[in-house]
């Protein structure tokens, strides 16, 4: 039967690792590519990079450290953060990428999803959705958060499925950093709307939250970046315990 | 001995090119090329495959004499063919990916849906699945049977010669994941991406 996946982030600014794994034995924090390296061979499912360079002119770092990463790991890799374009979209897949995730581009023009997933495939178009609660709905928020689109985040889901995207990666922007938990009625609530899979991330603190992510929020694979990053657990401790609450992992 | 793997523009093929130069170490020459006359040549031919059923059938149809070389590769010469994702679909006689669209027909079969069961089963189909290994394939040495592998795709292919499965995986049904056929070879999940037992099956076709 197919597995829950369990999907580390790694955040990369300027080409290095500004968030990550804090072990002593690293010979560099910093590097992406060692780091992404540990996850694989510790038994992650896939590899998330999100790109936070703020600066135009270090953009270019991301697809160096895409293509040294994925000569070392034999895992699916996810890009994003600061996608614009197809272009940018065709130069992460040439460069070793396995999908690439769309945010405020998507919002702004739904075109770009629609035609990359067309010359692409929708099997590499990622659209994530960052989504705060607002009354009894959710709206969708771009710019790394900052600007509110109004939009509605479940109709949107609906639409980027339309559009071609072939996996949904939302984020809960109320939980994002809290450690508290999925925002679990948003994911599941998106979840049973659209049937394409949905990666649940945004307040992972512990693992019980990995297992409501994904027995209540109905979420295909579960994201988390500061858990595994300061070693509080590994992705092999995540794994084991998911399967003691009889959720499918690969082992 | 000379790999080629065929690059017909059907979207993304770093991650193949990187899994066999990785697994190649250099002893194996690892070629990537829409070269037609390289491809005649050369020892083993890689055909991977992304996007839709239409689109690689009608990539592969763009470059002159493309197809009429891998026909004698695979059906005269008898020389070892991989073909990946829809690179393994295509051996169908037809495909009902975006419209009907005649295939290779190397192993006669169709190409259709996966049946989500109205939306019981999410599609595509992303991520590790085992595998059921249901006959001895060179590509399954040292294999273990319900192996993990990385899979992503929404099509299925459903072969009339049931004596060429090689490999099935349960999702919405049990369906076919991998076939062999004398000097063809085909799997539907993704090697390149399947870590280390992925690395496994490409090593055992480079050694075929």
């Amino acid at each position: 039967m197919l597995k829950n996946r369990i999907i580390p982030c790694l955040d990369v600014k300027n080409g290095r690792v500004v968030k990550g794994i804090n072990f002593v034995d690293l010979k560099d924090a910093g590097d992406p590519v060692e780091q992404a390296k540990i996850y694989s061979d510790g038994g992650a499912d896939e590899i998330c990079f999100l790109d936070i360079t703020a600066s135009n002119e270090n953009r270019d770092t991301i697809y160096e450290v895409v293509e040294k990463t994925s000569k070392k790991c034999f895992v699916p890799l996810t890009v994003g953060g600061g996608v614009r374009s197809v272009d940018d979209i065709n130069k992460l897949l040439n460069c070793g990428a396995d999908k690439v995730s769309i945010n405020t581009a998507a919002v702004e023009n739904s075109k770009v999803v629609v035609d990359s997933s067309k010359k692409f495939g929708s099997q590499c178009i990622v659209v994530a959705i960052d989504a705060k609660k607002n009354g009894d709905k959710w709206e969708v928020f771009t710019h790394g958060g900052r600007n509110n689109s109004g939009i509605d985040a479940l109709e949107y889901a609906k639409k980027m499925e339309d559009s071609g995207a072939g996996e949904l990666l939302v984020t809960s922007m109320d939980r994002d950093g809290t450690q508290v938990g999925y925002d679990i009625e948003l994911m599941s609530k998106i979840s049973s709307k659209v049937n394409i899979p949905l990666i649940a991330s945004g307040g992972v603190g512990n693992l019980d939250h990995l297992v409501e992510g994904i027995k209540s929020g109905k979420a295909s694979a579960v994201l988390a970046a500061s858990i595994f990053h300061y070693g509080k657990y590994s992705v092999k401790e995540a794994k084991q315990y998911l399967e003691s609450k009889g959720i499918p992992v690969r082992t | 001995m000379n790999v080629t793997i065929v690059d017909y523009k059907s979207g993304n093929i770093s991650s193949v090119i990187n899994s066999f130069k990785e697994v190649a170490e250099n002893k194996v020459k690892i070629e990537v090329t829409s070269d037609v006359s390289k491809i005649k040549s050369t020892d083993k031919v890689v055909l991977p495959g992304q996007g839709s059923f239409k689109s690689c059938v009608d990539a592969l149809q763009s470059i002159k004499g493309l197809v009429d070389c891998l026909n004698e590769f695979v059906m005269n010469k008898k020389k070892p063919l991989l073909g990946i994702c829809v690179g393994l679909q295509m051996f169908a006689d037809v495909g009902y990916e975006e419209s009907e669209t005649k295939g290779l027909g190397w192993i006669s079969g169709k190409v259709t849906k996966i049946d989500n069961q109205n939306g019981k089963y999410k599609l595509p189909h992303i991520g590790w699945n085992q595998i059921n290994i249901v006959k001895g394939s060179k590509i399954f040495k040292d294999i273990k049977d319900k192996s993990h592998m990385y899979f992503v795709h929404s099509y299925e292919f459903v072969p009339t010669d049931k004596n060429s499965i090689s490999a099935t995986t349960d999702y919405s049904s049990k369906h076919v994941c991998a076939v062999e056929k004398e000097n063809i070879f085909g799997t539907q999940f993704h090697p390149e991406k399947s870590d280390k037992t992925g690395l496994k099956i490409i090593n055992n076709f480079i050694n075929l």
